[in-house]
C-alpha cells in the first residue's frame, strides 16, 4: 500500500517538474530556433554573418574575456581574504561584494555614467590622464564602457562560487603549511588552489554566461550599433527595427546567443561531474 | 582593523595585507565608487522633494508591482523549484541529467532574448498566448506577464540552493520517519522543511532581489501601462532619464531606494546563512 | 598588474583614430529614422568620396530621442544629432555644446523633412475609427509610447490635444477631459515610438496605433493588405530637427563634414530618398511627386501653435504639468 501510494508521489511530482521545465525553460528554446529559421536557412546565414552581427560578436568577445580575466583575479583574492582570515566588517565586506548579484543593471549602467559621463565628476580625472598620456580614452558609450559594466554586473560570479569551497575546507592545511615556513604563494599552489580548480572553473564558466548575455548595464553606455554595440543590444537593435524580417534577424542572433549558452551549460556539466568525481 | 587583529588570534598565514587591499581598491573602484555617484546625485534632492517623489502615485504604484510581482514569483519559484530539486536528488528517470543541466538555462540566456521570447510566445500572436486567450487568460502586457518572466529568470537560485542541502540530508532520515508511521505531508513538514528552510530562504530572497531590480526580460512583455499598474521600478528609473526633461536626481534616488532594499535583503540572506552554517559547524 | 596591463592595452586600442585616414563621423538620431538614414549614409559617403576622395565611416546611433539627447550630453561622441523634437536638441545647447541660433543655421528651422501623427488600424477598420473622437470610445484599444520618455508620443498628445481645443472651442476642463478619456483607452505604453510599432503590429496588441505617419506607411509597405491608415481632421506638422554638435565636432575636427552631411540632406536627391521612406520633403517640388503618398490636405497646427517647444514642454509634460494630471485621473 505504502509502496504503491510513493510511487504515485514520485511520477506526480515528476510529472509537475517536466511539466514546468517543458513549459519555462524549454519551450522558450524552441521558440528562438524556430522563429529563426522562419525565412529559410539562407537569411538565417546572412543574418549571422552581417557586418553588425560581427561587430557585434567582437565586442561582446572582448568584454566577456576581459570580465572573465578580472573577476577572477579578484574572485581568487577576495575568496582567500574571507575564508581564511578574521576581521572586523567581514559580513558587511561579502555583502558588498555580493551588490551586484542583485542590483537593476540599469543602476550599474546609470552609476558609470554619474562618475565618468560627460557631467560625471571623475571626467576631468580622466581628461587629465588621457592627456598626460597622449591617450584618447572614454570610459562611457565605448568599448572600454561595455567592458566596464559586464565586469559591474559579473563581479561577484566567482567569488561566490570559491568562498563556499574554501570556507568547507578549513584553514588547518594552510596553518600548519605556513607554521612549517611555506610562502603564501606556495601555500594557495600547492594547497588552496588544487581544491578551488573545480569551484573556480565553474564560477568562470557561469560569469562568462552572464557576461556575454548582459543587456541592461551595457545598454546604458553603448550607444553606437556596429561599433559598441554587443550582440543582446544588436538583438534589441533588429527586434526594433520594425520589418518582419529583422525581427526573424534579431531571433537569428539571437540562436547564436542559445548556443553559446548551451555549450556554456554544457561545459558546466563536464566540470560538475568531474568535480564531483575529485573529491571523492 | 589592527586593534582587532591583535585582539583576536592573530591568523599565521601569510597574505592577509595584499589580499584586503587589493579586494578592497577593486570593489570601490568597480562598484562603490560609481555606487557612491548614484548616491551623491539623490542626496541633491531635499527631505521634502524625496517624500514627494516617493509618494508620487506612479512612483507607489511602480514599487508596488515590482514588489508584489517579484513576491509572486519568488512564492511561485520555491514550490516549484522545491518539487524540481526534490525531483533532481531523490529520483532517477529518464532525461534527468538533461533537466539537471538545463536549470541554469536562464542565468546563460541573455535577458533580452529571454524577454523578446517571452512575449512572443504569451502575446495573441503566439501559440501559448493565443491558448491562454481562448480561455479568457491574458498573459503578455499584463501582471502575470511580468511574473511569468520573473518567474523564468529566478527559477534556478532556489533549485540550486536547495539541491545541494538535500543531497546532503540523508534518506535515513524519512525512512526512519516512515518507519516510525508518520504521513508524508509530517514528514516533510517535521524533518525535511526545517533542514531546507535556511537553503530555501537565500533562494527566495536570491530570487526576490533579481526580480525586483529586473529590467531586461520584464521590459518587453509588460505594458508599462501606468493604469493597469505594469509599470516596473526600473522602467520608472528609465523613464526619468529618458524624459525630454532628463530627471538625473528623481532616478538617482529611486535607484537608491532600489539599492537600499537589495543590500538589506542580500544582508540578511548572508546573516541566514551564516547562522545555519554556524549550526551545522556545531 | 597584469590584467590592469592587459585592460589598458585594449582600452588604449580602442581610440577612434584609424591609421588609413578613414574619418569615423557618428550621427545620433533617433528610432524611425533607421532606415532613412542607412540609405542616407551610403548616399552621402559617396558624395563625400566623390568631393574628397576620402572614405568616411558613418555610424549611426537610434534610441528614443530624449534619451538620445541625454546620451550626448553625457558624452556620447555625436558629431551631429538628427532628433524628434527641437526641445531635445536644446537640451543639448543647454549644457553648452551646441552654439546658440542652431536653429536658423540650416534651412527651414533645421527641418530637412517632416512627419504628422496619423491612426494605424487593421485591415477593415472594425471599430470605425476615423477621427480623434472614435478613440474614446468603449471597448477601443489604443496603442501610444510614453510622451515621459518619446518625443513621438508628444507629438500624438499635442496633436489630440489641438483637436480637443477646436471640438470645446478653447474649454480647458473638457478638453482635459476629452484627452483623459483618450489615455483611458491606452492599452500598452512603450517606451519609444518604435516599441510601441511592434506591440501594434508584431504582437497584435490593440484596435488602433497613434503613429508617425512615415512610421504608419513603413507598415503599410511592410505588411501590404494588412493594415489600414487613418488621417485625422486635424493633425500636427511634426518637425524632426538636425544639428551640429559643435563641441565634439571642433574636438573631432569634423565640423566642416557636420555642415555638408545636413545640408546635403536638402538636395532634391536627398529630399527623394526623404519622401522614398516616407518623411515628407521640405522642398516643395519635390514633396509635390509623393503627393499619392502624402494626404496633402490634412489640417495641420505646428508647434508654434502651443508656444514653441520649451513653452509646450513645460506646460503638458513637465512633472505635474497637464500629461500628469490628465494620466492619474
Amino acid at each position: 500500500m505504502k509502496e504503491k501510494n510513493s510511487k504515485a508521489v514520485k511520477w506526480i511530482l515528476i510529472g509537475i517538474s517536466v511539466i514546468f521545465f517543458l513549459l519555462m525553460l524549454v519551450l522558450p528554446l524552441l521558440e528562438v530556433i524556430y522563429r529563426a529559421l522562419w525565412d529559410g536557412i539562407a537569411s538565417y546565414q546572412a543574418a549571422l554573418t552581417a557586418p553588425n552581427t560581427l561587430s557585434a560578436l567582437k565586442v561582446t568577445l572582448i568584454a566577456t574575456v576581459i570580465a572573465v580575466a578580472v573577476n577572477t583575479v579578484f574572485g581568487i583574492i577576495a575568496s582567500w581574504l574571507l575564508t581564511k582570515f578574521d576581521f572586523r566588517g567581514k559580513n558587511v565586506l561579502s555583502t558588498l561584494i555580493d551588490i551586484p548579484f542583485s542590483i537593476s543593471p540599469v543602476i550599474a549602467g546609470l552609476a558609470y555614467i554619474m562618475t565618468f559621463g560627460r557631467t560625471g565628476w571623475a571626467k576631468p580625472l580622466i581628461d587629465g590622464i588621457n592627456d598626460a598620456l597622449g591617450t584618447d580614452i572614454a570610459l562611457v558609450f565605448s568599448v572600454p564602457a561595455v567592458v566596464l559594466a559586464t565586469i559591474f554586473v559579473t563581479f561577484p560570479f566567482i567569488s561566490r562560487e570559491i568562498i563556499p569551497i574554501l570556507y568547507a575546507q578549513g584553514r588547518d592545511e594552510e596553518e600548519a603549511a605556513a607554521m612549517m615556513g611555506a610562502s603564501g604563494f606556495t601555500i594557495f599552489r600547492k594547497i588552496t588552489f588544487p581544491h578551488m580548480k573545480w569551484g573556480l572553473l565553474y564560477g568562470i564558466i557561469l560569469c562568462a554566461a552572464r557576461a556575454f548575455g548582459e543587456f541592461g548595464a551595457v545598454y546604458a553606455v553603448s550607444k553606437a550599433r556596429g561599433k559598441t554595440f554587443t550582440l543582446p543590444l544588436e538583438i534589441d537593435a533588429l527586434y526594433m527595427a520594425g520589418s518582419a524580417d529583422s525581427i526573424t534577424q534579431a531571433f537569428a542572433v539571437s540562436s547564436l546567443l542559445v548556443g553559446m549558452a548551451l555549450i556554456m551549460l554544457i561545459l558546466k556539466n563536464i566540470v560538475e561531474y568531474r568535480g564531483k568525481r575529485s573529491d571523492i | 582593523m589592527k586593534q582587532v587583529q591583535t585582539k583576536r588570534k592573530k591568523s599565521i598565514i601569510p597574505g592577509f595585507g595584499i589580499s584586503m587591499g587589493v579586494s578592497v581598491t577593486m570593489l570601490s573602484l568597480i562598484i562603490l565608487i560609481p555606487l557612491a555617484s548614484v548616491l551623491a546625485y539623490s542626496f541633491r534632492l531635499s527631505g521634502q522633494e524625496f517624500l514627494e517623489l516617493m509618494t508620487r502615485p506612479n512612483v507607489v504604484r511602480a514599487f508596488v508591482t515590482s514588489i508584489g510581482c517579484a513576491l509572486a514569483a519568488a512564492v511561485i519559484n520555491c514550490i516549484f523549484g522545491t518539487i524540481l530539486a526534490w525531483v533532481l536528488v531523490r529520483y532517477e528517470f529518464p532525461g534527468k541529467r538533461l533537466m539537471d543541466g538545463m536549470i541554469e538555462l536562464p542565468f546563460a540566456l541573455p535577458t533580452a532574448v529571454a524577454g523578446i521570447t517571452l512575449t512572443k510566445m504569451y502575446s495573441d500572436t503566439g501559440f501559448l498566448g493565443r491558448a491562454f486567450e481562448k480561455i479568457g487568460i491574458e498573459i503578455a502586457y499584463t501582471k502575470t506577464g511580468i511574473v511569468i518572466a520573473m518567474v523564468f529568470i529566478g527559477i534556478p537560485f532556489v533549485v540550486r540552493a536547495i539541491q545541494p542541502v538535500l543531497e546532503k540530508l540523508p534518506a535515513s532520515y524519512e525512512e526512519a520517519a516512515v518507519m516510525l508511521g508518520a504521513s508524508r505531508f509530517r514528514i516533510f513538514w517535521k524533518v525535511i522543511f526545517p533542514e531546507i528552510a535556511p537553503a530555501l530562504w537565500t533562494g527566495f530572497g536570491l530570487a526576490l532581489a533579481r526580480g525586483i531590480g529586473e529590467y531586461g526580460s520584464v521590459i518587453y512583455i509588460s505594458g508599462n501601462s501606468e493604469k493597469n499598474g505594469t509599470q516596473v521600478v526600473s522602467y520608472i528609473i528609465m523613464q526619468k532619464l529618458n524624459s525630454g526633461n532628463v530627471d538625473y536626481e528623481g532616478a538617482a534616488a529611486i535607484a537608491l531606494v532600489l539599492l537600499i532594499i537589495s543590500f538589506l535583503m542580500l544582508f540578511i540572506i548572508n546573516m541566514i546563512q551564516h547562522i545555519a552554517s554556524r549550526r551545522t559547524n556545531v | 598588474m597584469l590584467t590592469a596591463a592587459c585592460m589598458v592595452t585594449v582600452f588604449a586600442g580602442c581610440g577612434d583614430k584609424k591609421g588609413d585616414g578613414t574619418i569615423t563621423f557618428t550621427n545620433v538620431s533617433y528610432d524611425p529614422t533607421r532606415e532613412f538614414y542607412e540609405a542616407y549614409n551610403k548616399m552621402f559617403a559617396e558624395h563625400y568620396k566623390e568631393e574628397t576622395g576620402k572614405e568616411i565611416e558613418l555610424v549611426q546611433s537610434h534610441g528614443g530621442s530624449g534619451s538620445q539627447a541625454r546620451s550626448v550630453i553625457e558624452g556620447n561622441d555625436a558629431d551631429v544629432v538628427t532628433l524628434a523634437l527641437a526641445h531635445d536638441i536644446t537640451a543639448i545647447e543647454e549644457a553648452g555644446m551646441i552654439e546658440e541660433g542652431w536653429i536658423n543655421e540650416f534651412d527651414r528651422n533645421s527641418s530637412p523633412y517632416t512627419s504628422t501623427i496619423v491612426f494605424l488600424v487593421r485591415s477593415g477598420n472594425e471599430k470605425g475609427i476615423n477621427d480623434w473622437d472614435d478613440l474614446i470610445k468603449d471597448g477601443v484599444e489604443i496603442i501610444t509610447p510614453d510622451p515621459k520618455s518619446s518625443g513621438g508620443a508628444c507629438w500624438n498628445f499635442l496633436a489630440a490635444w489641438q483637436y480637443a481645443k477646436q471640438k470645446f472651442s478653447g474649454d480647458e476642463t473638457e478638453m482635459k477631459n476629452f484627452v483623459s478619456d483618450i489615455y483611458k483607452n491606452v492599452l500598452v505604453m512603450d517606451s519609444g515610438a518604435r516599441g510601441a510599432t511592434t506591440t501594434f503590429v508584431e504582437n497584435g496588441q490593440g484596435d488602433v496605433l497613434i503613429a508617425w505617419e512615415n512610421e504608419a506607411l513603413l507598415t503599410l509597405e511592410e505588411y501590404p493588405g494588412e493594415y489600414e491608415l487613418v488621417t485625422p481632421s486635424i493633425s500636427i506638422l511634426a518637425e524632426p530637427s538636425v544639428a551640429v554638435v559643435d563641441e565634439n565636432a571642433d574636438k573631432n575636427g569634423t565640423q566642416d563634414i557636420a555642415k555638408d552631411y545636413l545640408e546635403y540632406l536638402y538636395t532634391e536627391d536627398a529630399q527623394r530618398l526623404a519622401g522614398e521612406n516616407f518623411y515628407r520633403p521640405s522642398d516643395e517640388a519635390v514633396l509635390k511627386e509623393f503627393a499619392d503618398t502624402f494626404d496633402l490636405s490634412v489640417n495641420l497646427c505646428t508647434i508654434d501653435d502651443f508656444g514653441g517647444w520649451d513653452q509646450a514642454y513645460a506646460d503638458f509634460f513637465a512633472d505635474n504639468a497637464i500629461f500628469d494630471e490628465i494620466y492619474s485621473k
